[in-house]
């Protein structure tokens, strides 16, 4: 037990030793300064902005960064849906589609392209039943890389607004996207392939294997290119697994060590990025306060997720039956966990894949406890920020920084200011909207669903936990993450719709505030600090903005939450089961 | 014409008159018309102004209807719907309260000072003869004349004549000032009575638009427009709003598919309590309250934006002369000429000394007396006094005469109008003065040079510990003079500002102001001159002296009353302060939030069997559901009544810097707004369990 929790460490640990030199890379290769890989791959970008006729320099302002933004997620969906849609239309079937796999049906073609292009990766599907390996390779991966390359263009362009001492433009989001991908998502997805291939992934085109079991049974074993999808699944945040089982499945983590690397993956990228905007804005202060607020968020879910696990079903308590670790048993609940990760990896895996915008899982979150059901939702409805998804989790922390600074740094006596610039109505109105988006979508969606009949029929569970899924649902949806806490029936006409609409809401709809927010603070001036500016790079800031967080964040799903996993908690506790 | 006896050049005032006695919050001549004001804003159009009363407001009429109809269906529960509308009546009106307590000062001073602008009749001067007609009836370019008794009938130039007039009326302060034609002191201000003399004065003003007009209309508040950060704010607690009302109306749903189902009443309660009513109640008493403060330190606010600005001030731009060092310089040694007898020197100095009556000529006799000049008149001596073109002074006597003055002046004297070299010594002397900051007077007798004279500018006690002070507020202190670099050097080390502006022009001081702001920076000064108007106006805090030109008042957005350069630093320290307050109840009313949810919750859900477990989030082990949600709605509205004296006084500012001020704050406001409503819900829970209202 003990060394599961230094693992647990080691882990958190790694992905912030790797962070500060990663994050300065990542600061020069949106700045346009030379790196190592300059030689090798700057003509290889440069070859690609001939191909689709971009120039390096031309800066677009938020409305053009934005325009491009929407032009090239429309398109990519539109490939991928016509993709999913013939896979068995296309050349050289044998190798491409060996168990000759149907095109994917409309409804369930468009929500899986909606789903991979907003990051989100929810997926109504099974992996190995459904999508070719072209598919899997080419229509899915590409999102894969581009959405997650999109979240970081436009971290990097919010960025940009915040450090630019003056000026209209945000940088190009063609340049941006094409550096991401280039220098940051492929040379880590190389070499994390394998990381994974050389602890027993699979990678390969074989068909699926039959195989006798011992008890006399077939079994049919699922074969594909596995390895180089599920380093990007998990770098990128996107999630989306090959096989259903996701990260649980031992040919997508084989191991104790892969399922620490997967977590590694998870958070390496978004926390980098804190460092990457403290350089950017010439002050690494300022971005190891972002980190610390979400490193201490992130810190708490786990250990709760971790407590709650480890202590069990409470009911089981009075029953007599023993859940604490010892020699011979993990103790406490183990539904729907691997043995090969034991409880408190299982653990800080969901809330990582959840704290960011992943979504991909080793555990069944439906078997979690109450308690620890709730750190997954919590995780997720606070809008991803602890570190985040790719991009994203760093521009949604953003935004409680905005608010935090607004409210509390009027407390110093001055109109706040965030970095020098100032904030003023404008930018309020922005902030506020974007963190309006999350509760409009997950309760707005939540709430019709218990209403109307085709929401109500999709959970498995009645009482509490039933309506637990169906606020996972949305929450995972609006928040880009993918995950589900299974149970819920998702592939209805109702809910791929609705979870589509969700998902479309918390990426397009919060990006519209947050590109004009950078906008906005493009133009201002940069007033120098003095000793009567609100300090935004101390501890106590930090302290703040978690504040900011849990009052505006958490406290507005509160009353869903009772409903929901806490009341389940407290009638476990009390005996009265359903 | 009589001349009145009197310096032309007051002094600023040392101790500040208060021209009202400060009225304490509980007065009752504010309180009683407050209360009625209360009722009156009740109407729609002045609630939709304030988006979270506007909801509270709506809320309280649903509540009502609830009741009425719980009324006619015998509801069980008519007393406590009644209860919870009450309360949030009390909530809505309670806000009213608080505006009309902030606007009711200053009412209180409008009366005041619309008694002086009574019924006054000008003596308008038409082709030259006298006409009578009413004040209000001068325009523009009318021409009136004002004698001993008179009151000046509205805002105007002196083109005529000399007088001492009492202001009192506008600036509190008893003492006479004199006002003349031509100059930085020709303007005179409607409402105020002319002591002595006879002037003719050119109005400057149309009916309406006077200094007294204009002050009235801003303590009224008639006029008040929301500055900008009261929109930002007001744009951000609207959004809290929304999300509290997505948060509540999903409720009833949810509650339903959990097998119960919640009362519009309580689910009213729940949003009341929710959304920052705390802040948004007050918001608008703060702002007024803060112009307000400032009028208590006669200083008059032309806009609340300036007020809000002046917190943000990065840069002070401050004159030397009244503002860093006392008006008048002191001599502080006597430097005899190379071959001069000390005792001559001090005698001569001493003789064309006595019949000036400038600070500086009294300062010369004083210290001449202590190194033992004799004689304490210099009666038959004739006094030739200072002028521009001489840029000397004196006396003569037959065949004797005396002069001390700037060093060349004088040594074009002793040369009969040619150039002449100063000897040797007096030269160093000359030089050495001016380096340390000081200002050199040379003083010859019969054309011999015997000495010069040390003329010391002194800097006013305390004011380096308050530029000490501001520098720790994050705020740059400029110096502007019109000395030369070297003696303003020596003034702005002494008197520790961070930086000066030496043989300043008005056109360097708009330049400088420019530059600073071209840096992003907020800048404010202080003036009185015609030309200093551009620069007040270029300033973002441009606080014109009462005692100025009409050109400056308006100018400036803001107006001293007790033309005390000083003051800008408390007009800061009073932007300061209300920003402050606005963020610290911001903070407060969300922090609140949190107990809120603890009482309420629970209390919505432990009713119905299936989720009677939800009981163990009642920590503050309530009573029972209602007396729970009605505790959590009392709180809600009474700490509105609890904090109108923080609104009204602010917070207290200290200069100790952001990060400190930020800890306090942070601790008193946001931990304490969390833990206070649990006490306070818990109180009130107990009390009227007591009494059995719930």
């Amino acid at each position: 037990m003990l060394w599961e929790i230094i693992g647990v460490v080691v882990t958190f640990a790694a992905v912030v030793l790797c962070a500060r030199p990663l994050g300065k890379y990542m600061a020069k290769v949106f700045s346009g300064e030379r790196t190592l890989l300059s030689r090798v791959l700057h003509p290889v970008e440069r070859g690609v902005y001939r191909l689709i006729g971009v120039k390096e320099d031309d800066e677009q302002t938020w409305v053009r960064y934005l325009a491009a933004t929407l032009v090239v997620t429309v398109v990519s969906i539109l490939v991928t849906f016509l993709l999913l849609r013939f896979q068995d239309r296309l050349p050289f079937q044998s190798v491409i589609n060996p168990q000759g796999f149907p095109g994917v049906a409309p409804d369930l073609a468009m929500n899986t392209s909606i789903s991979f292009a907003t990051n989100t990766n929810w997926q109504n599907y099974a992996g190995e039943a459904t999508m070719s390996y072209f598919s899997q390779m080419v229509a899915l991966v590409m999102h894969n890389f581009l959405s997650a390359a999109t979240g970081l263009a436009l971290a990097i362009a919010l960025i940009r607004g915040l450090a630019r001492r003056s000026g209209k433009t945000l940088g190009s989001f063609y340049v941006d996207v094409t550096r991401g991908i280039l220098y940051v998502l492929l040379p880590i997805a190389v070499i994390g392939t394998l990381v994974y291939v050389s602890q027993g992934a699979i990678q390969n085109f074989s068909g699926y294997t039959q195989a006798h079991t011992l008890t006399g049974v077939t079994q049919t074993i699922a074969q594909g290119p596995v390895a180089s999808q599920e380093i990007i699944k998990d770098l990128g945040n996107n999630g989306g697994g090959f096989f259903n089982a996701n990260s649980a499945h031992p040919y997508e983590n084989p191991n104790g060590f892969t399922n620490a690397f997967t977590i590694f993956s998870l958070l390496l990228i978004s926390i980098s990025l804190t460092f990457t905007f403290g350089r950017m804005v010439g002050n690494i202060k300022q971005g190891m306060a972002v980190l610390a607020a979400m490193g201490v968020i992130l810190a708490g879910m786990t250990g709760i997720a971790i407590y709650a696990e480890q202590a069990g079903n409470p009911a089981l308590n009075g029953a007599g039956v023993t859940q604490v670790a010892s020699a011979s048993q993990s103790g406490g609940n183990m539904e729907g966990k691997s043995v090969r990760f034991g409880i408190p990896q299982s653990s800080q895996f969901v809330a990582s894949t959840t704290g960011t915008s992943t979504g991909s899982v080793d555990a069944s979150h439906d078997s979690l406890t109450a308690l620890g059901g709730l750190v997954p939702l919590l995780s997720m409805e606070l809008g991803e920020i602890t570190p985040g998804g790719i991009g994203a989790g760093l521009y949604g922390m953003l935004m409680f920084v905005i608010l935090g600074v607004f409210i509390a740094g009027l407390m110093v006596g001055r109109t706040p200011e965030y970095l020098g610039k100032k904030i003023d109505a404008r930018e309020v109105k922005l902030a506020a909207l974007a963190i309006l988006i999350l509760p409009l979508s997950i309760l707005g969606f939540t709430a019709l669903s218990v209403l109307v009949t085709p929401g109500q029929v999709g959970p498995l569970n009645s009482g509490p936990h039933g309506f637990s899924e169906i606020l996972y649902a949305f929450s995972s949806a609006t928040g880009n993450n993918g995950s589900a806490f299974a149970g819920l029936t998702g592939n209805t006409l109702y809910y791929n719709t609705t979870l589509e609409l969700a998902m479309w809401m918390g990426r397009y709809l919060f990006l519209i505030p947050i590109l004009a927010l950078a906008g906005s603070m493009v133009k201002k001036k940069v007033i120098p600090a003095s000793a009567g500016t609100f300090p935004t790079d101390t501890p106590l800031f930090s302290l703040l903005l978690i504040g900011v967080v849990l009052v505006i964040g958490a406290l507005t799903f509160f009353p869903a939450l009772t409903l929901g996993p806490i009341l389940e908690h407290l009638q476990i506790v009390a005996g009265h089961l359903h | 014409m009589t001349v009145v006896a009197s310096t032309p050049n007051p002094q600023p005032a040392p101790v500040r008159s208060r021209r009202r006695r400060t009225q304490s919050l509980l007065d009752r001549a504010i309180l009683i018309p407050a209360l009625g004001d209360s009722f009156r804003k009740l109407s729609p159009r002045w609630q939709a102004r304030n988006p979270v009363m506007f909801v509270v407001g709506i809320g309280a009429l649903m509540t009502t209807y609830a009741f009425v109809t719980g009324l006619f269906n015998h509801d069980p529960n008519s007393g406590f719907v009644f209860q919870i509308a009450l309360w949030l009546w009390f909530t809505v009106l309670f806000a009213n309260f608080a505006e009309a307590v902030a606007e009711g000062r200053g009412k209180a001073q409008a009366a005041t000072l619309r008694r002086t602008r009574t019924d006054t009749i000008a003596r308008r001067l038409v082709d030259g003869r006298e006409a009578p007609v009413p004040a209000p009836e001068l325009r523009k370019g009318d021409i009136v004349i004002c004698e001993v008794g008179d009151v000046i009938p509205s805002d105007g130039t002196i083109i005529e004549g000399i007088a001492s007039v009492d202001e009192s009326a506008i600036t509190g302060e008893s003492a006479p000032v004199i006002r003349e034609a031509g100059g930085d002191r020709s303007a005179v201000t409607g409402g105020t009575r002319v002591l002595s003399d006879r002037i003719v004065v050119e109005i400057t003003q149309n009916p309406g638009e006077t200094f007294l007009d204009k002050i009235i209309g801003l303590v009224e508040s008639a006029s008040r427009q929301k500055t900008p950060n009261e929109i930002a704010l007001n744009i951000l607690l609207a959004g809290l709003t929304i999300i509290f009302m997505f948060a509540v109306v999903t409720l009833q749903p949810f509650a339903v598919y959990a097998g119960t189902s919640v009362t519009v009443t309580v689910l009213i309660a729940l949003l009341v309590c929710l959304i920052p009513t705390t802040i948004g109640a007050l918001l608008s008493a703060i702002g007024i309250a803060g112009i307000d403060r400032l009028m208590q330190k006669n200083v008059i606010a032309m806009s609340g934006r300036a007020v809000e600005a002046a917190g943000d001030v990065d840069t002070l731009l401050l004159d030397k002369t009244g503002t860093i060092t006392l008006g008048n310089r002191q001599a502080s040694e006597f430097l005899p000429a190379g071959g001069v007898d000390m005792q001559r020197l001090v005698q001569a100095a001493n003789l064309a000394s006595l019949p000036d009556e400038t600070p500086e000529g009294r300062s010369i006799v004083a210290l001449a007396k202590r190194l033992g000049a004799s004689g304490g008149s210099a009666d038959g001596w004739e006094f030739v006094p200072f002028s521009a073109t001489t840029r000397m002074s004196g006396v003569d006597q037959s065949g004797t005469s005396i002069r001390k003055g700037a060093a060349d002046s004088v040594a074009r004297w002793c040369s009969d109008g040619g150039s002449r070299d100063l000897p040797e010594k007096v030269s160093s002397d000359v030089e050495k003065i001016a380096r340390s900051g000081g200002t050199p007077l040379v003083v010859a007798e019969n054309k011999k040079i015997l000495g010069t004279i040390h003329l010391k500018d002194i800097v006013k006690p305390g004011i380096k510990e308050r530029f000490e002070e501001m520098r720790r507020m994050g705020l740059r202190t400029v110096m502007i003079t019109g000395d030369n670099p070297l003696t303003a050097a020596a003034i702005a080390k002494e008197a520790g500002v961070d930086d000066f502006l030496a043989e300043a022009t008005p056109e360097d001081k708009l330049a400088l102001i420019r530059q600073e702001q071209g840096e992003g920076k907020l800048v404010a000064m202080t003036g009185d001159g015609t030309n200093d108007a551009p620069a007040l106006a270029q300033a973002d805090v441009g606080v014109a002296m009462q005692s100025g030109t009409q050109a400056a008042k308006e100018a400036g957005n803001l107006v001293d009353l007790d033309s005390n350069p000083t003051k800008l630093i408390e007009i800061v320290e009073t932007g300061k302060q209300l920003l402050m307050t606005r963020g610290a109840l911001t903070t407060f009313s969300i922090a609140n939030d949190v107990a809120k949810y603890f009482a309420i919750i629970p209390a919505l859900f432990i009713a119905t069997p299936a989720l009677a477990d939800l009981g163990a989030l009642n920590i503050m082990r309530l009573h029972s559901p209602h007396s729970a949600i009605l505790s959590a709605v009392i709180f809600n509205a009474l700490i509105i009544i609890a904090l109108i004296p923080i609104a009204l006084r602010g917070v207290g500012y200290r200069a100790v810097g952001a990060a400190a001020l930020l800890r306090r704050n942070l601790l008193i406001y946001g931990v304490g707004g969390v833990v206070a409503p649990f006490i306070g819900i818990k109180v009130i829970d107990i009390l009227i369990t007591a009494v059995h209202l719930a």
